[in-house]
């Protein structure tokens, strides 16, 4: 399971809907409870380093600034418990690409924006031995952040 | 002071659980060796192929990418720290 603030919820709608019709994507920080739950803290947009024209299906988080985010996690005294992207115009479901290129441990919150709306939201951990996705329960607890602090 | 090896989040489990290994290789390689032989279960995340580092993997010495480097042939010494940085990739 995996828990969050509404506001959290609001922010990755709010990055899909904003970068739409291209694909978001962010670090959740927070921390690992123990039994492979997690509690997120704060979400750490991050500019979608994909060439343009992939842009609408695909997405990449380069390690310069997956470092810098776990950097500014440290500092914090957080981790980064996973990632969040979207799917435009498309369910909330991993792709084989997703499976292809996703790690073990980390939840992979994915967003479905339908014609610039964010839709369904669903959370996802890959098997250990990397053959699957499985469905993470998502808890959504009612709470605020700072809008100024969202960079997208 | 040793070569720090440092191991993300991801890939911890197959690592006993541990975020770091001090190592005294000179290269990228052997600290990566050196890591894998305590670990045996990270070789198979690392790499493809025998020797052949995985796409999504990235290795930094220090702040660098070792590809700018002189690749896994890169020399380290005492205090250098060598990071393991997953590639974060997907869509649908």
């Amino acid at each position: 399971m995996i828990n969050l603030l509404t506001e959290h919820v609001e922010a990755i709608h709010g990055h899909g809907e904003h970068d739409y019709p291209h694909e978001c994507c962010g670090l959740l920080l927070g921390k690992f409870l123990g039994d492979g739950d997690k509690s997120v803290s704060e979400i750490y947009p991050i500019s979608n380093a994909r060439e343009e024209e992939h842009k609408r299906n695909r997405f990449l988080i380069r390690p310069e600034e997956l470092l810098r985010g776990e950097r500014y996690a440290r500092e914090k005294e957080l981790e980064i418990v996973g990632f969040y992207h979207s799917h435009p115009d498309c369910e909330a479901k991993p792709s084989s690409y997703d499976l292809e290129h996703a790690w073990p441990t980390y939840s992979y919150i994915i967003v479905s924006v339908r014609e610039r709306f964010a839709a369904e939201m669903r959370s996802w951990e890959l098997e250990a031995d990397r053959s699957r996705f499985n469905q993470e329960e998502i808890l959504e607890l009612a709470g605020k952040i700072d809008p100024t602090e969202l960079l997208f | 002071m040793p070569v720090r090896i440092k191991i993300p989040t991801a890939l911890r489990q197959f690592a006993a659980d541990t975020s770091e290994l001090d190592s005294t290789a000179t290269t990228v390689s052997e600290a990566l060796a050196q890591l894998t032989d305590a670990h045996h279960e990270l070789r198979t995340q690392l790499y493809r192929n025998g020797n052949e580092l995985r796409n999504f993997i990235n290795v930094y010495l220090n702040d660098e990418d070792i590809r700018h480097l002189q690749g896994l042939d890169s020399a380290v010494k005492d205090g250098d720290v060598v990071t393991i940085v997953p590639s974060i990739a997907g869509g649908q």
